[in-house]
């Protein structure tokens, strides 16, 4: 053994011998210490807000900020009524209800406008008269006559039908827009408690109708709802997986009580941690948790495992304590270092709860580490652990079996595991990026449930233009008029537009109305002059919260269109909108071109922002966990070797959800680097044992994989089933993000453990000078049962 | 409903914005109120408005600057006539004619204000060459796309208003009585707004608006008073809107009094010879 393990092993030895020595003041030390620590998650908090996933610098947030900052910000509620017993919105009653809310939801908290078909400002001519007022004037008080005529106008008026009232009239919508001073995490949900509270209390008058509730605000909400949802229910269970686990493996109450408290521990110190330098929880943040949990509960297992095998070895407690420290040292402390590596990468990544999630994850893995050393050695050595003795020679025999089995196919083995993962790959293109924010919930999610009510009536995403005229006031000059509403055309025309708001609808209707209402005048103004006055004279007439700032920048060289599309266009419908869009402009317009923006084309290219952002990071890991390898291995060429069945069962696990699933949201960039750093542990402790066959034992490779089959299979199997399990449970997150992530990794970590077992030994035996994969083995029982527990 | 808006908003209003009117004399129970906050506030604002009558009429050039959260920036202008009202029974007439953006040149608003009801309002069109009576209720809407409303001109019409005292406050070194007032008119875009008039020359220094739930909705500053004989006219008026961000800086010029206006000068068939 070279003098720097021996090093090691001596440094582990004293390690231990003095942790159980101090083994009191290291416990309290621990608890007071992670106590203490932990008092920072009361500063924890979960943002509510989409923009926490944009960084700064994402583009496509920086132009929706810029948008915002010249029209209007687009926080909104969007309540949507549909009478039970399908009648048409134009009557007395129905409309008695949507003014009663129309007036009530000003009240709502940082409302600055509100939108209804009661509160249209409709305008008409009587003679050289331009009348503007409410479409519905008296809501629930209006002549029979008059319904039918308020019903024409709203169905007529291209501004509302399809966006506020459905185009037969029998479902209609509200829309508030929201100013939140953005101060406080309160805001959010104060205002969404305020709007169902509103839809309670109309409810409660006006029975007849089905009230869903959507919009931004609602998914800002959701986003907190569902980390709420997931704390309750998925951290639940991993404790659940963690007891099942760790009694199943160790059969001891007292160490499945001393896990529980370390993984307890590691979580409680990352999540203090994340207070302490005030990190708001968003998406996949929060999932930090559950993979503490997880890897915490990887250290420590190999260190009970380990010491049980002693103990039934005929060791001593104390001394199986410290024989565990001393051998598992070197694993646990690389295999939480490559882990800490693929976390930290994400720090590249461009979406910053991904950087806090890696951060996060970082710190609960670091904590893990250093009370897996200290704090369980010394529980342990307190607590009556007994073992008893199990048949162990089942075990190793199937394991034995296997390895035989596996040496004497290799080739066989290597080229079919090979060829099926090379077909895996193949199928990595078919993977459809996919981020639709009404999808990124489950219908646990009151989200998601309204929004996918209101889909079937409305549409849902906006996609917002600032068309640009060029020069101050030249929003009224005719050719730009001409090209505006030329796009406004080309935009209903889209398949996938379900509404267009646009300024051009409103200039030619005040030119019909300042014609005395002629139909023929129903057409945009062609001087420039007048086109400029009459939006004086509507400006001059419109009430609180309901004029045109919103749509027209303030020195008039840019009004906005808003094209809202259907509810279930996927991502490369999206996508393809927008290029289209792009094209059209090229051809016909391209002096007035405003790129498009809003939240779902931010979505649209989260994927594409954050892999193009995580290639640096990732590379970063990569190179880096090849060197940690290295020096673990003592070997350049077995450091590199390694990379292979760490790199394919990644590479493979996309495959696979190429094949089963298809489309994949922005997690799919953060994969790739924390599975490098999750499913290398395994490979560290085979090759480590390989290696130590080889190097002490002078074993020809068969030998040594069967060596390494024997000592450290079992506990690889074991490690596996904990970190898929624990990544399972993150595919139960009401958040879709979260659960991809989780399912990818678990299929990776599946596809790791087979490539290691399948291919590796096959590609260990090609490497190696002496194959000997038909030699016998020559070590006897004795050396294996001691070097059993030795992994 | 709509001209009344308008014509109060302009007449009163722009020039006046400041400073006051003559509503002083109208006082009624309904705006004194009967506790003695509300009698407090109502006799501070009748002071200040009483210290601007009989001004006869007014002519003045005014710009305004409007700026977004963008901060891009944009200029508007126009002049303003006003008369006095001859009694209380009626409003004050007004009118605005554009000056820039070049479009809007000439576009000429006249305004016939009422108290309580809305006011008339007529618009000509140069690009129309004509005349149009404009109807709406709404007074509380952008000016222009300014972060004034039309209602916000009025702020010194004295029986718009209930009052309350609030108590006395240092403002910027300056001592003042601050005073909210409560909306009598329907269809304001306010619950209250809260005004700061100093003990000194009586003038409103400052104002915030209140939007319909109550949350602070903007603030105007008044500043650079000048006295013309006795009357008191600010010649800046900032208003900064606490929701959106945006502003709208308001520039009066010198302000010109008994300048020999009459009723006739203020009919709609002004309107067309006005160029």
């Amino acid at each position: 053994m070279p003098e720097r393990i021996k090093g090691l092993d001596k440094f582990a030895v004293g390690l231990a011998s003095l942790v159980i020595r101090l083994r009191w003041l290291v416990i309290v030390a621990a608890l007071v210490g992670a106590g203490y620590i932990a008092t920072g998650a009361q500063h924890l908090a979960y943002s509510n807000n989409y923009r926490t996933f944009f960084s700064e610098d994402n583009p496509e947030l920086k132009n929706f900020e810029e948008f915002q900052a010249t029209y209007t910000k687009s926080d909104n509620f969007l309540f949507v009524f549909v009478p039970k017993d399908g009648s048409d919105i134009f009557t007395n009653e129905n409309l008695a209800a949507i003014g009663d809310f129309t007036e009530k939801a000003w009240q709502l908290p940082y409302a600055t406008r509100v939108d209804s078909i009661t509160n249209f400002q409709f305008t008409y001519a009587i003679g050289d008269e331009l009348i503007v007022e409410d479409l519905v004037p008296d809501p629930g008080a209006s002549a029979d006559d008059d319904l039918a005529k308020q019903k024409a106008n709203a169905l007529a008026e291209p501004l509302l039908n399809g966006q506020l009232i459905s185009s037969d009239a029998a479902v209609t919508a509200i829309n508030v827009v929201l100013t939140y001073p953005e101060v406080s995490l309160a805001e959010v949900p104060e205002a969404v408690a305020q709007a169902r509270a509103l839809r309670a209390e109309i409810l409660n008058d006006h029975p007849q109708f089905d009230i869903y509730l959507t919009g931004t605000s609602m998914l800002n909400n959701a986003f907190g709802e569902a980390i709420q949802s997931d704390f309750t229910t998925l951290i639940p269970l991993m404790i659940v997986i963690i007891i099942i686990t760790t009694i199943v493996a160790i059969r001891s109450v007292s160490a499945t009580f001393a896990t529980v408290t370390l993984v307890i521990l590691s979580t409680m110190i990352a999540m203090g941690w994340a207070g302490a330098v005030g990190i708001k929880l968003a998406g996949p943040s929060p999932s930090a948790t559950i993979v503490i949990l997880t890897l915490a509960i990887a250290d420590a297992m190999h260190i009970l495992i380990t010491m049980r095998n002693a103990m039934r070895a005929g060791l001593a407690k104390r001394d199986a304590i410290i024989e565990s420290v001393r051998v598992n040292f070197l694993a646990v402390s690389i295999t939480s270092l490559t882990t800490i590596v693929g976390f930290m990468a994400l720090n590249f990544s461009d979406s910053p709860p991904f950087r806090d999630f890696g951060n996060i994850s970082a710190v609960g893995i670091l904590a893990a580490w250093a009370l897996s050393l200290t704090f369980l050695p010394a529980v342990l050595s307190l607590l009556p652990l007994r073992v008893k003795a199990v048949d162990k020679a089942g075990q190793v025999s199937m394991l034995r079996g296997f390895a035989d089995f596996v040496i004497a196919h290799n080739r066989k083995l290597f080229l079919v595991s090979g060829l099926a993962t090379v077909g895996l790959i193949a199928m990595i293109p078919r993977i459809e990026l996919s981020d639709e924010f009404r999808k990124y919930f489950d219908t646990r999610i009151e989200f998601r449930s309204d929004t996918d009510a209101v889909v079937e009536y409305f549409g849902f995403y906006p996609m917002e233009f600032s068309v640009k005229a060029g020069a101050p006031s030249g929003v009224t000059d005719p050719a730009y008029l001409r090209k505006l509403d030329a796009f406004t055309d080309w935009l209903r025309a889209h398949p996938d537009v379900a509404h267009v708001y646009s300024v051009a609808d409103i200039m030619k209707r005040l030119n019909k109305n300042l014609n005395a209402d002629d139909p023929n005048y129903y057409r945009l103004p062609d001087d420039p002059d007048l086109a400029a006055q009459y939006l004086l004279l509507f400006e001059l007439s419109l009430p609180y919260g309901l004029d045109l700032n919103d749509r027209i920048n303030i020195d008039k060289s840019a009004t906005r269109v808003t094209a809202t599309l259907d509810g279930d266009v996927d991502t490369k419908r999206v996508r393809q909108f927008l290029k289209d869009s792009d094209a059209w402009f090229d051809e016909n317009a391209p002096d007035i071109e405003g790129p498009a923006t809003g939240p779902q084309v931010m979505f649209t290219f989260i994927a594409q922002r954050n892999i193009e952002s995580m290639i640096t990071g990732t590379s970063i890991a990569i190179v880096a966990i090849a060197f940690i390898m290295m020096a673990a291995l003592r070997s350049v060429p077995m450091g590199l070797l390694s990379m292979v069945p760490n790199g394919l069962p990644i590479l493979a696990g996309f495959g696979v959800w190429a094949l089963v699933v298809g489309k994949v949201g922005f997690s799919v960039a953060a994969v790739a680097s924390l599975s490098l750093g999750i499913v290398i542990d395994d490979t560290v402790h085979f090759l480590t044992k390989y290696m130590r066959a080889r190097r002490e034992k002078r074993l020809v490779a068969a030998d040594a994989i069967r060596y390494a089959f024997e000592t450290v299979g079992a506990a690889i199997i074991f490690n596996t089933v904990i970190l898929a399990a624990g990544f399972a449970v993150l595919t139960f997150s009401a958040f879709q993000i979260n659960s991809e992530l989780g399912l990818i990794t678990t299929i990776t970590i599946s596809l790791a453990l087979i490539l290691d077992f399948l291919l590796l030994p096959g590609l260990l035996i090609l490497v190696a000078k002496d194959k000997g994969q038909d030699a016998v083995t020559n070590q006897d029982q004795g050396d294996i049962h001691v070097q059993q527990y030795a992994r | 409903m709509f001209n009344n808006m308008l014509g109060k908003a302009a007449s009163v209003a722009f020039l006046t914005l400041a400073t006051i009117f003559p509503a002083a004399a109208q006082d009624d129970a309904v705006a004194r109120g009967d506790t003695p906050d509300s009698q407090k506030g109502y006799d501070i604002s009748a002071r200040s408005d009483r210290s601007d009558n009989g001004f006869s009429d007014s002519r003045v050039d005014a710009r305004m600057v409007l700026k977004n959260r963008a901060g891009q920036e944009t200029v508007r202008e126009f002049s303003f006539a006003t008369l006095e009202k001859e009694n209380e029974g009626v409003g004050d007439k007004s009118l605005v004619v554009f000056g820039s953006p070049r479009d809007v040149e000439g576009t000429a608003l006249l305004s016939h204000a009422n108290i309580l009801d809305p006011d008339d309002q007529w618009l000509y069109l140069p690009a129309l060459k004509r005349v149009k009576r404009i109807s709406s209720a709404n007074k509380s809407g952008s000016f222009v796309g300014s972060e004034f409303a039309f209602e916000d001109f009025t702020i010194t019409e004295l029986n718009k208003f209930t009052y309350k005292y609030i108590g006395e406050e240092d403002l910027d070194g300056m001592m003042t009585d601050v005073i909210e007032r409560f909306p009598r008119y329907e269809n304001s875009g306010y619950t209250k707004q809260k005004s700061w008039i100093d003990q000194e020359i009586y003038q409103t220094r400052k104002v915030e608006f209140y939007d319909r739930k109550d949350a602070l909705l903007k603030t105007l500053i008044l500043s650079d008073y000048r006295e013309y004989d006795g009357v008191w006219r600010a010649h800046s008026l900032k208003m900064v809107n606490a929701q959106n961000g945006k502003e709208t800086e308001l520039v009066y010029g010198d302000f010109e009094f008994k300048t020999g206006l009459g009723a006739n000068d203020f009919e709609q068939g002004v309107l067309r010879r006005l160029r």
